[in-house]
């Protein structure tokens, strides 16, 4: 049994988004300082989470119960290992994307700031809600608040593109939300609590399996923030929204709330051996699997660099449902830590499109040819972001793959061993042509850039610099350092909490 | 000893009455007057509410012998945990309303402010005097003065709204007839019109063709007062032409006061005994289950903004039946019996209460009726267009609002009945609603004003509305959170969980 120790720490984590975002509302009129309130909530955010990690180290767990909702549900905050991970995840980038914003939306005179702010706090609000709640009905609260929240952000160019967006997002969205509440009811009139537990709160007496098979397809369909093939066509349509918006949202937050919740299902509501039991394993990872390919599929015809972007996350938050669904604990190694690294590299190909959009106006790769020569430090950038998606050292990327492949090996299963394979080369086959064409593309804008009296060069110092640090880390994760190892350390926490010690 | 509260039941009935009569005399000398007479009245009458739901949770019952003739002969006011929290709720919304009303009133019917008021007391004290009775035939009473005073209330804007009036009329009184014709046939029976006299004098005659007859006259009956699908047609027009505050009052109680009254009926006249022994809840469940579905789909196909809450009020009268309906199966602590349905109660009331004050708002701006003509108004009118998002996330179900938590309960409940079907009603309904309400505030806060592209900042100065409508309106939408995480914590459950107690649906926690 785990050591827990009360604690308010979680409850004040969630409080400073949230307060941070009322501050924001009230000092609308003021831009600097709402964007002081915006980068003092997420540095005191990250902070805090950050202190609770030596706790969780040592093998403990935090807790924070306020009420009982209904009997056996409270609404509280549990911080395990798993949960810590997403969100120290979540808060690092927030600090750095705040950064990020405020060069983005400066530069691009944007309007309505003061409400991307604010729909901004809230999001993470709901994000590390999300991560560090103790059941499925207060993940629930936080799950959704995360939904309304992020409309405002997508439909923030407010054209018809932009509306349609955000209806298509929510449409999906709150409708997945809706099978949510159902399994979640489900479950609790199955189990009578729907705490998150190790081995899981079902078991195989307590329904019949048709039963389990259905409330599992449920559970699926109320994780579609997963964006998983074929429900996945809300993403790259939501990439209209402001690239910081796309950068953390749309490649952390959102979408890893949604494989979160996976994960969480299949760890600690389900359990490991009843997945083995009830034959969801393979049929997860199978789906899992298709989604790799075809998203990578999709990914190759893809002009424009957000969209293509947004298909190459779909394909790869679907390496970690894989890896989950394979059952071994290499394979959830592997799932695990690709939700941190996964973060930190896709995060860094999104500020580096975002920065080309805000230097030179350009969104297609095909008008990108030479601009690595103008953009030097986004597009190197940018280069380390892919080599770490395509899983070449010495980017972090790598690690997770390898521990994927381990993971197949350990599931014996050869097949998928070959799935992983071909997908990193589809991964190769859609990102070089980019950094091809950046670097050794032959420069056809000047004389028209020229003509205009305006030459490309690197983006602002506030967009330039949390670029480059998300770039840096990305590699620093793959070498041996106390960074890597407090992550391989409540990887293995986790894993060893999900078999029960 | 009897303490002073337990005369309070009829004072808040006399009180509500004689201002109505002093609101008519002072008029006369000061139009001004009438508005301050009518919340100082509702204000006493709240307090006095509040000291009856105190009393009646720590000392039990109040029994009130009108004149002192003992109950079987004279007319009997009983408070218990039902009617005393149902007071509370109306009282609250037609203060609220009548703080509202203040400037509307003189800007829409400024010639009419002193019949207004003296009828606006008359419907709350119809609507105090059908929760606090204890007897049948006085319920039919004071259920026809609420619906005449609707009617007045309604027409009061003239036109079009005469039209609706008067076919609320004609539907209103053939309900009343429904209602009456259930009391004859029970009086015929048994010879009493004392709800608690009946409930003991019926159980024997439970087979009897009469009693059953007069259980459907009963049903029908509120069923158009409540405008349960499908008698529900007289509802649009009468809520979209009345005066705001009015439909308001309209949607929030008066027609939540009718589904207290099937309670009172069917759970203290009849029994649960009763009910088990016919299929009626089942089918009830069904109906309302349709009018949930129904409601909504014509909610989307509406243009006109009161007009589509108005239906969304015949879906949302549709949860509170459904609730009802499950009340017998599901049986357990907290979802258990009738609390997910005096929680919807209170619910709707907040939420509808606040859309159809800011659906006024928008009226008394700028005479904007139609969705369409609201675009761009989230910077115009910031704080009334953020209550109207909240009610309507509200409305959605977006947690931790309250109409989320009569969701999960309605869900509870429906899970522990063993009625899948009603879970998947319900996540529809919520789907619904979102096309509904989200068509709303896009157009409120994201689609740009025509002719004017681009013009990002300062295009559009401020006009917030007064301080004395944009207070009730910003607190009904806090509230619409506030009791969400209240009932959440289940601080309020335990009143309610006495109201299943009392009725024998559930066991103590």
């Amino acid at each position: 049994m785990i050591e827990t120790i009360e604690s308010v720490r979680p409850l004040l984590a969630i409080i400073c988004p949230a307060s941070g975002a009322i501050l924001i509302l009230l000092s609308g009129r003021r831009p600097n300082l709402r964007e002081g309130w915006t980068l003092l909530a997420s540095l005191l955010q990250f902070s805090l989470i950050l202190s609770m990690v030596p706790m969780v180290l040592a093998g403990k767990r935090i807790e924070c119960n306020f009420f009982t909702m209904f009997p056996g549900i409270d609404f509280g905050f549990h911080v395990d290992a798993f949960g810590l991970l997403f969100a120290l995840t979540s808060s690092s980038l927030w600090v750095l994307v705040s950064f990020y914003s405020i060069g983005y939306m400066r530069t691009l005179q944007e309007h309505a700031q003061t409400r991307y702010y604010f729909c901004f706090a809230l999001a993470i609000f709901g994000a590390v809600g999300v991560a560090l709640s103790g059941n499925l009905v207060t993940m629930y609260i936080f799950y959704e608040i995360l939904t309304v929240s992020t409309y405002p952000l997508v439909a923030h160019e407010q054209t018809s593109e932009a509306l349609f967006a955000g209806r298509k997002y929510l449409a999906y969205l709150l409708t997945s939300g809706c099978f949510l509440l159902g399994a979640i009811a489900l479950t609790y009139s199955i189990a009578g609590t729907t705490d998150f537990a190790q081995g899981g709160i079902l078991t195989v007496a307590s329904a019949t399996h048709s039963v389990l098979m259905i409330l599992f397809i449920l559970f699926l369909l109320g994780f579609m923030k997963a964006a998983y093939i074929p429900f996945h066509s809300w993403l790259p349509t939501a990439m209209v929204a402001p690239t910081p918006v796309s950068a953390l949202l749309h490649a952390v937050a959102v979408v890893k709330a949604g494989v979160f919740g996976i994960v969480r299902t299949v760890g600690y509501v389900y359990g490991i051996d009843m997945m083995h039991e009830l034959g969801l394993g393979i049929m997860l990872a199978s789906f899992a699997a298709f989604t790799m390919i075809v998203a990578s599929l999709f990914a190759i015809a893809e002009d424009n660099l957000k969209r293509r972007l947004a298909y190459s996350t779909i394909s790869q938050l679907s390496y970690i449902i894989f890896g989950v669904a394979l059952l071994s604990p290499m394979g959830i190694t592997g799932a695990m830590i690709h939700i941190p690294f996964h973060g930190f590299m896709k995060i860094t190909l999104f500020l580096c499109a975002g920065s080309i959009l805000v230097a030179s106006g350009k969104k297609n790769i095909s008008e990108m040819a030479g601009i690595g020569r103008a953009m030097p430090i986004t597009m190197f950038a940018f280069t380390v972001g892919a080599l770490g998606m395509c899983g070449l050292p010495p980017v972090c990327g790598f690690i997770s793959k390898w521990f994927l492949g381990l993971g197949t090996l350990q599931a014996n299963n050869l097949i998928f061993l070959a799935v992983i394979l071909i997908s990193s080369l589809l991964d190769v086959i859609y990102f070089f042509p980019i950094i091809y064409t950046a670097f050794f593309g032959k420069w056809e804008g000047t004389e028209s850039s020229l003509a205009k009296g305006k030459k490309i060069k690197e983006a602002p110092m506030f967009m330039v610099i949390p670029l480059s640090i998300t770039a840096i880390f990305s590699i620093i994760f793959c070498f041996p350092n106390p960074v890597t190892d407090v992550i391989l350390d409540l990887v293995r926490i986790a894993i060893c909490n999900l078999r029960g010690g | 000893m009897i303490s002073a509260v337990e005369h309070f039941p009829l004072l808040i009935v006399v009180l509500s009455l004689f201002s109505a009569f002093t609101i008519f005399v002072a008029g006369w000398f000061e139009k001004k007057s009438c508005v301050f007479i009518s919340i100082a009245t509702l204000v006493t009458q709240f307090i006095l509410s509040i000291m009856i739901l105190h009393h009646v949770l720590t000392r039990g019952p109040i029994h009130y012998w009108l004149g002192g003739w003992q109950p079987p002969w004279g007319i009997e006011y009983v408070m218990d945990a039902l009617n005393a929290y149902v007071l509370i709720v109306l009282l609250f919304l037609a203060l609220v309303c009548a703080i509202y009303s203040k400037k509307n009133i003189e800007h829409e019917l400024p010639q009419k402010r002193v019949s207004f008021y003296t009828i606006y007391q008359l419907l709350i004290t119809g609507l105090c005097g059908i929760t606090v009775t204890g007897d049948i035939f006085n319920m039919y009473v004071f259920i026809e003065i609420t619906s005449l005073s609707a009617y007045a209330l309604i027409a009061a804007r003239g036109k079009i709204a005469l039209k609706a009036s008067f076919t609320y009329l004609i539907l209103g009184s053939i309900g009343a007839c429904f209602f009456l014709l259930g009391i004859g046939f029970l009086y015929s029976v048994t010879g009493s019109l004392n709800i608690h006299d009946l409930s003991l004098l019926l159980p024997p005659l439970y087979g009897n063709r009469v009693v059953k007859a007069a259980f459907v006259f009963f049903i029908v009956g509120l069923s158009i007062k409540m405008a349960l699908f499908p008698l529900h047609t007289w509802l649009p027009d009468a809520h979209a032409f009345a005066p705001s505050e009015i439909s308001a009052m309209l949607s929030g109680i008066i027609i939540e006061i009718a589904t207290y009254a099937f309670i009172r009926v069917a759970f203290s006249v009849f029994t649960v005994n009763f009910i088990k022994l016919l299929p009626i809840f089942d089918i009830l469940c069904w109906v309302a289950a349709t009018a949930i579905i129904i409601g909504s789909i014509l909610a989307i196909t509406q243009l006109n903004l009161k007009r589509m809450l108005a239906y969304s009020s015949v879906a949302n009268m549709g949860y509170i039946m459904l609730a009802v309906g499950l009340s017998t199966s599901a049986t357990n602590y907290p979802w258990g019996g009738l609390t997910p349905a005096s929680m919807h109660i209170l619910n709707h009331a907040l939420m509808k209460g606040c859309l159809f004050l800011v659906a006024g708002a928008f009226i008394y701006k700028a005479d904007l009726w139609y969705i369409a003509d609201l675009r761009g108004l989230g910077r115009k009118m910031p704080y009334t267009c953020a209550a109207f998002a909240i009610a309507a996330l509200s409305m959605i179900g977006v947690p931790p609002s309250v109409g989320f938590v009569s969701k999960l309960y309605i869900i509870l409940a429906s899970l522990e009945a063993k009625k899948i079907v009603f879970v998947v009603i319900i996540l529809l309904s919520s789907l619904l609603n979102l096309v509904y309400f989200w068509r709303v505030i896009e157009t409120l806060y994201m689609k740009r004003e025509e002719g004017k592209e681009h013009s990002s900042t300062s295009s559009s100065s401020k006009n917030e509305l007064p301080l004395s409508m944009l207070i009730p309106v910003l607190t009904l939408a806090s509230l619409c959170i506030i009791m969400g995480i209240l009932w959440l914590t289940k601080i309020p459950i335990p009143i309610l969980n006495k109201v299943n107690v009392m009725f024998g649906l559930v066991g103590r926690p």
